[in-house]
């Protein structure tokens, strides 16, 4: 994005969720700033409410209680619409279970994000570009020889390397990743971290949920959660990449 | 553009979805034939009464009718400008036919309807439903050709075969009467053999006529056609001697076939119409006299039976009969005193009042001075005379008619022009009335069968949208999570309930286009269809003897395929907005989540 990056707060935010008559807390008042250009990994076991704080960041959801911030601005309350932009333009995803559409090709995933993003006779007008644009991401990513294979033809390793390219393609500030690495084994595993260290040497902002602490310490820096809050002292000090 | 991209391919990857839409299809096709065949009939049979009838009548109420159809023409005219194309006056009158087949007199009630051909035809296409101008068609290959060519004009002529007919039966006439009056008169031998030898030199002359000229006037051959008809004699002994006046025919007739003409099954169980009379022999007709304030009085022809029509109308082909008009005017004692216009002139028709003449009719050929030369038509006598009278004991005479049958203008509104008739024509004396008020139930009915078709196979098509409702929301179920993952990447609500609509709308469009090619395919070989399940079921689909069409007919209204194919898109459409919705709902987390 061509606007300056801002720092995106987490303030007291509480969410719940309703199963049957019981609300069952899964936030209760989480503090967190994610400053542009770092690398946070977000661990805790799991249904320590993680995700759902990746979903609230996000503005996949909405908290209870308290306020999302980017910047000065609060973005949770803000119309669905205008949401939905933000999702499109500011904030990157990537999900565990790659979350490709099956029905597309990989050049078309990795161009779904420009074709929300457009009307259709902007997209149109611009498609070369954008198509250059999503192979050179998807080469970027390792993937330039299978623009046109489906989903089902790659390996879980792949697909996540083309997720990470559909999230790069909109040029997002923060790059939402949740268990990036959850299917993975060892060494594709590995590529993949490596990969988004890469993506924030460059300067992406990126937040890394994981239950897994081994992979946490890839993070400049790691937030706990413990039962839907933020344990202080675990707190890494910040390590900037170089 | 993910929309179009997704709907594209969606539609492409799931092709239980096509399976959903069968079913329109299949009621779309359905509607376009149901609605095509129930036209072609409609428009078939609406030809075929209006070569009948016509598109408007006007009709007097009184047996005698009135007397100056000119006037009544011109009223008309005047009364509904520019909307009335041609108007013919016809008498219309009930009567009894009377022949005898096998020895046995049969007797059947008719609606005579006097008739001028060339105005006629000029009124409506009668030529289509006459036996002689048809091909005779028998399992789908022409037997015999017509005895007619299309274009010869409506007329009252006979056909080589007919006048062979009539040859036969005058001859077999003659020797019934001759071996009568052999039997009958004691020392008439003498009278009885003069009989027979002007029965043989008229039977000779007749068939010099018939074989040299085919081009014959009628009014040469009628007088032996129906001179020595037999029921003239025997079954009408009290019809009245009639003169027969000059340009005038004697009795011709076209004979509803039903009224004629039995099922007759033959040798190979197959059902023929068997013709009881054949065009070329005669017939007798009683009806009502004209005029007198007694109780009716009968008046009795014989006519020739020039042709056959059959209209495929059943109510017309075993009741109507058209004859000649100024025959049927003649023996009606339509022939009055025109009150209007008393000059004797070239031309007029006259009845003498004096001389040795008196009471006889006959035409005007010349004048000279106060004297009228009139040319005598006489029924009996086939040579024709001139007499010299004062014209002042000419009294001229005009023609009565019952009825004028008036043909619209392409594009006029019947009921405008009924409504403007009727202010013209008083319904004391007249009714207006179109041939849709006469068949008004008959269409009714077919009209009410097309709208209830269409009501049940649009509720088919109906039914078939709840298919593709179920469908859909398998699909939408089906991708829970993608609806999530677009949602995430900034796709709004709008955005995923307009992937599903398109896609529903493509679904009915390619449900719908697929029906409309399949409807009109079906259409266009109709008859092959039913020829094939003919000869699969070995039972006759479309008996063209019920029917009365040798194919089925049909007719493709382009605004109705319209409508039908449209009605379709729009319960694909309608089926396919609640899963849309519920997909646009879905909670982004939520649908993520989903396993």
């Amino acid at each position: 994005m061509n606007e300056q990056p801002q720092p995106l707060h987490a303030v007291a935010v509480e969410k719940a969720y309703r199963k049957g008559e019981h609300a069952v807390d899964v936030l209760r008042g989480v503090n967190l700033t994610i400053h542009p250009g770092e690398f946070v990994s977000v661990v805790g076991q799991s249904g320590c409410g993680k995700s759902t704080l990746m979903h609230l960041l996000g503005l996949l959801d909405s908290p209870d209680i308290g306020e999302i911030r980017l910047g000065d601005d609060r973005i949770d309350h803000l119309p669905s619409r205008t949401r939905d932009r933000l999702r499109n333009r500011v904030f990157g995803f990537v999900f565990q279970f790659y979350h490709l559409l099956p029905e597309l090709t990989l050049l078309e995933n990795v161009l779904t994000p420009l074709m929300i993003r457009h009307s259709m006779p902007a997209y149109w007008k611009n498609r070369k570009v954008y198509r250059q644009r999503a192979s050179d991401i998807l080469d970027r990513v390792g993937l330039g020889h299978r623009l046109t294979h489906t989903p089902k033809e790659l390996s879980g390793g792949e697909m996540q390397r083309a997720a990470i390219a559909r999230a790069l393609i909109s040029e997002p500030q923060i790059l939402l990743a949740d268990e990036p690495t959850g299917n993975l084994d060892g060494e594709v595993e590995a590529e993949v971290i490596a990969l988004l260290r890469e993506l924030n040497a460059e300067g992406l902002t990126v937040v890394m949920v994981t239950h897994d602490d081994a992979l946490a310490k890839a993070a400049d820096r790691t937030v706990r959660l413990l039962r839907g809050r933020v344990e202080d002292r675990i707190e890494t000090p910040l390590r900037r990449a170089a | 553009m993910y929309k179009f991209l997704l709907c594209r391919r969606y539609l492409r990857t799931r092709y239980i979805a096509l399976a959903s839409i069968i079913s329109v299809t299949l009621g779309v096709a359905t509607m376009i034939v149901v609605n095509s065949v129930m036209a072609g009939f409609t428009t078939e049979m609406k030809d075929r009464i209006r070569g009948l009838l016509a598109d408007v009548v006007i009709e007097t109420h009184s047996l005698q009718g009135h007397e100056d159809p000119d006037a009544l023409i011109a009223r008309a005219m005047e009364a509904a400008p520019g909307m009335i194309e041609a108007a013919t006056p016809t008498v219309e009158m009930y009567a009894v036919m009377s022949f005898d087949y096998a020895g046995e007199p049969i007797h059947r009630p008719v609606q005579l309807i006097g008739i001028d051909p060339r105005g006629k035809s000029k009124v409506g296409p009668l030529k289509e439903n006459l036996a002689s101008y048809q091909d005779v068609i028998k399992d789908g290959v022409i037997v015999a050709k017509a005895e007619r060519k299309p274009n010869e004009p409506l007329g009252w002529t006979l056909t080589p075969i007919g006048m062979e007919i009539a040859r036969r039966e005058q001859a077999m006439m003659m020797y019934r009467h001759h071996l009568a009056s052999a039997q009958n008169a004691g020392g008439g031998v003498v009278s009885a053999a003069g009989a027979s030898a002007q029965g043989t030199d008229d039977g000779a002359a007749a068939s010099d006529d018939w074989g040299g000229d085919t081009t014959f006037e009628p009014s040469e051959v009628a007088p032996v056609a129906t001179a020595q008809d037999p029921f003239e004699a025997f079954a009408a002994p009290s019809a009245q001697p009639v003169a027969k006046k000059n340009g005038v025919l004697d009795g011709r007739l076209y004979v509803g076939k039903q009224l004629i003409s039995v099922p007759f099954e033959t040798a190979e169980g197959e059902i023929e119409e068997r013709l009881l009379v054949h065009p070329g022999q005669s017939v007798s007709l009683t009806t009502v006299k004209a005029g007198g304030n007694g109780p009716p009085e009968s008046a009795t022809m014989a006519a020739t039976v020039t042709d056959v029509f059959k209209s495929g109308m059943s109510e017309y082909d075993s009741r109507v009969v058209f004859c000649n008009i100024e025959r049927l005017q003649e023996v009606r004692g339509m022939l009055v005193p025109d009150e209007n216009d008393r000059t004797v002139k070239v031309g007029r028709e006259v009845r003498l009042l004096s001389g040795p003449h008196a009471q006889q009719t006959g035409q005007v050929v010349r004048t000279d001075g106060p004297f009228a030369v009139v040319r005598l038509g006489n029924w009996y006598d086939p040579q024709q005379q001139e007499v010299s009278i004062p014209k002042v004991d000419c009294l001229p005479l005009s023609r009565s008619v019952t009825t004028v049958q008036i043909k619209l203008k392409e594009g006029v509104d019947e009921k405008a022009a009924v409504a403007a008739l009727k202010r013209a024509f008083p319904a004391e004396q007249f009714s207006v009335g179109t041939w849709k008020d006469k068949q008004g139930p008959l269409l009714a009915a077919v009209d009410m069968e097309t709208t209830i078709l269409n009501v049940l196979l649009f509720l088919i098509v109906a039914v078939a949208g709840f298919g593709i409702l179920a469908i859909f929301y398998m699909i939408v179920v089906e991708k829970t999570r993608d609806i999530g993952i677009l949602k995430a990447l900034g796709a709004g609500s709008r955005g995923i309930l307009s992937i599903f609509l398109s896609y529903g709308i493509s679904l009915g469009m390619v449900g719908a286009g697929a029906g409309v090619v399949l409807g009109l395919v079906f259409v266009h070989y109709i008859n092959e269809v039913e020829k094939f399940i003919s000869y699969i079921t070995g039972r006759k689909v479309f008996d063209e003897r019920i029917y009365y069409f040798p194919e089925i007919p049909t007719k493709v209204d382009p605004a109705t395929v319209f409508w039908v194919a449209l009605g379709a898109v729009f319960i694909a459409v309608a089926a396919s907005i609640l899963p849309a919705r519920r997909a646009a709902a879905l909670h982004p987390v939520q649908a993520l989540r989903y396993e």
